[in-house]
């Protein structure tokens, strides 16, 4: 069953590599790299809610906890901790912690399931985000910490735009063509049938418990590749930078740019990116947040499977038949969006036996 | 372990697939099983008959640890499965198919059988693509041929017709090594043809697995199970052969007067 690869997939490989010789620093940075890690963080929810049919607004806060690890362990100019380990060290302890918070968010919002996983997974990032701003010994409280570098191997600034857009193109697609290819694997299936009827799952011998906290584990260590190429770019991370209002529009991210790929999450983060940005010199900063919510109301409205669906629609009309770029997810574009309503097909009774 | 249990397990090891101990299942007031005693041996082929309501899958839920049971003890094979989790049963090689099909609608036939097929065996979730030499893929494929599906193997299941879906239903309690089977209705909506097939595929199943079949229609229970248990109101009602039950008046009164009640 290999996959042939659509040449449309190659294209847009070859564009991404040569887009920051032809775009200037800010396009290259502000856009792109900016685009490429808020797609990162927003894959991990992709993960969870496309595959597993878990939302979790704790995502954002899996990032924000690894990129603390940097200026906590690493080196920051606020004077307050910085041990400063070396990037070898803090990198690694970054993407553990990510991973291992997510996965106790999992742990926690498992026996869970449609609104009471996003409203369980909202009160913990909800709870970071305050501990944060109150913790003054470990999270330096409001301020939180600026002056976090990027790794300089050999003297190399990898902060520098064109260095700093590669790092995130790399981390970005390693990590979607990673979800592709876990999309077939025993685990990767095993998720989507969790997905689509945990009950079955576990009368066919699955732990469905431990299927979803490993897809939680997993998806936080994406999460925290994502806050890591986070606190690079800003060189600084407070608790504004993990707040609820940015947790949600992580969540529009994945949701505005379809959750039945892995690209659709950056999809939707270049739109949001491009719309913050442009958006500001067309209407007043306060009325953006309506402008995003409006668009997130259309999109959803009218393309439940978000801008990717948008585009497997039109492209029929568009031209000629040409066939569907197979990179071998199992949920295929043409199913229906995954249900996330409170009302699961499963008898509410068979809920109080796992419970 | 006390040296009494000890000695029941000795006794029941082996000779017996399923005891059960009084179970009893509650649903608020109502009582959907109220001390059911039950013994089938490995092997043994039983239907379970009985009106609509009458508790014949909340007993398949208390096997299976779907819902867990008020009171009372069930044995699979010697041992006490009670407290264990549903997939802790699965693994020990029970098997079940659902009244109302629980499928993985997304998913193509091959991948919901190959999940099957991975669900009981080691590295159930591992996080390496398996090859198509692999034994669950071959397994999946042999799985869909047995029940009449192998022409829609890469179809996603939420396409499939309602028989297709009953086709897969069955598949699904087939993969591994099944001890024991409990199928839930699974004749009910099929045609004429789909229920030869299904009497010819319980046919085909190796001698050493036994199964509850519960089967509304006389004639599809009766050439499939050697044995029926007849259950009213939550309670074993008639134990025998087929034969003598059919010719029970009891059970005819029961049956031709509806019997809700
Ligand atoms: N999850 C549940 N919650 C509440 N009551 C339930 C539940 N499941 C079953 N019951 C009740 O328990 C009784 C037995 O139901 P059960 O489904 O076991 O019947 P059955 O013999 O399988 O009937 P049928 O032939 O209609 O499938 C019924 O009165 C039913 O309403
Ligand atoms: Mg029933």
């Amino acid at each position: 069953m290999t996959a042939r690869i659509h040449p449309a997939w190659w294209l847009l490989a070859a564009l991404l590599s040569i887009y920051p010789i032809l775009a200037n620093d800010f396009f290259t940075l502000q856009i792109g790299a900016y685009s490429l890690i808020l797609g990162t963080i927003a894959l991990s929810l992709t993960i969870l809610a496309g595959y597993g049919g878990m939302v979790s607004l704790a995502q954002l806060t899996a990032a924000g906890l690894a990129a603390y690890v940097l200026p906590i362990f690493g080196t920051n100019s606020q004077g307050v901790l910085g041990i400063g380990w070396s990037h070898w060290l803090t990198i690694p302890m970054a993407l553990l912690v990510g991973a291992s918070f997510s996965a106790l968010v999992g742990l926690i919002a498992v026996r869970t399931s449609g609104i009471y996983t996003i409203m369980i997974t909202l009160a913990v990032a909800v709870s970071v985000f305050f501990f944060t701003r109150q913790n003054y010994e470990l999270f330096n409280g409001f301020t939180g910490y600026a002056g976090i570098e990027a790794p300089k191997p050999f003297g190399y600034d990898l902060r520098a735009p064109l260095p700093f857009y590669y790092l995130c193109l790399i981390v970005a697609a390693g990590f979607g063509l990673a979800t592709l290819y876990a999309a077939r694997t025993p685990f990767g299936l095993s998720l989507q049938a969790v997905r689509d009827n945990p009950r079955r799952m576990a009368a066919l011998g699955f732990s469905v418990a431990g299927i979803r906290v490993l897809a939680f584990f997993l998806a936080g260590f994406v999460a925290a590749a994502g806050g890591i190429l986070l606190v690079f770019f800003n060189g600084r991370i407070s608790p504004g930078t993990i707040g609820v209002d940015v947790a949600i529009d992580i969540l529009v991210i994945a949701v505005v740019g379809g959750l039945r790929h892995p690209i659709g999450p950056f999809i939707g983060a270049l739109a949001f990116v491009l719309l913050e940005t442009f958006a500001i010199d067309l209407i007043a900063r306060e009325r953006f947040n309506s402008l995003i919510g409006t668009a997130f109301l259309l999109i959803v409205l009218f393309s439940p499977d978000g801008l990717l669906g948008l585009w497997n629609k039109i492209r029929p009309k568009i031209g000629p038949k040409i066939s569907r770029p197979s990179l071998g997810l199992a949920g295929p574009q043409t199913g229906k969006t995954p249900q996330f309503d409170a009302a699961e097909t499963q008898p509410i009774s068979s809920r109080e036996d796992t419970g | 372990m006390g040296r009494t249990d000890a000695l029941s397990r000795l006794r029941s090891s082996g000779q017996y697939a399923l005891e059960l101990e009084a179970v009893s299942r509650h649903f608020g007031a109502l009582i959907a099983l109220a001390g059911i005693d039950l013994a089938v041996e490995a092997g043994e082929r039983r239907a379970i008959l009985g009106s609509n309501g009458a508790g014949k899958t909340t007993l398949f839920n208390a096997v299976t640890g779907d819902f867990p049971v008020t009171a009372g003890r069930i044995r699979f094979f010697g041992e006490d499965i009670t407290a264990l989790p549903p997939h802790e049963r699965i693994r020990r090689g029970l098997r079940r198919t659902y009244q109302i099909s629980l499928l993985f609608e997304n998913l193509s036939v091959r991948d919901n059988l190959f999940v099957a097929c991975r669900g009981v065996s080691p590295h159930r979730a591992s996080l390496r693509r398996a090859g198509p030499s692999e034994p669950a893929a071959e397994l999946a494929e042999m799985l869909a041929q047995a029940v009449h599906l192998d022409a829609v193997l890469d179809s996603r299941v939420g396409t499939l017709s309602y028989g297709q879906q009953r086709q897969l239903e069955i598949g699904m309690a087939l993969a591994g090594a099944p001890r024991f089977i409990l199928f839930d209705e699974p004749a009910a909506g099929l045609s004429p043809s789909e229920r030869a097939q299904l009497i010819e595929i319980l046919g085909a199943l190796p001698a050493h697995i036994g199964y509850l079949i519960i089967e509304h229609d006389m004639d599809v229970a009766l050439r499939v199970a050697a044995t029926v248990s007849m259950l009213h109101n939550g309670r074993i009602f008639k134990e025998g052969t087929p034969a003598e039950i059919e010719n029970d008046p009891e059970v005819q009164a029961l049956y031709l007067g509806g019997g809700h009640d």
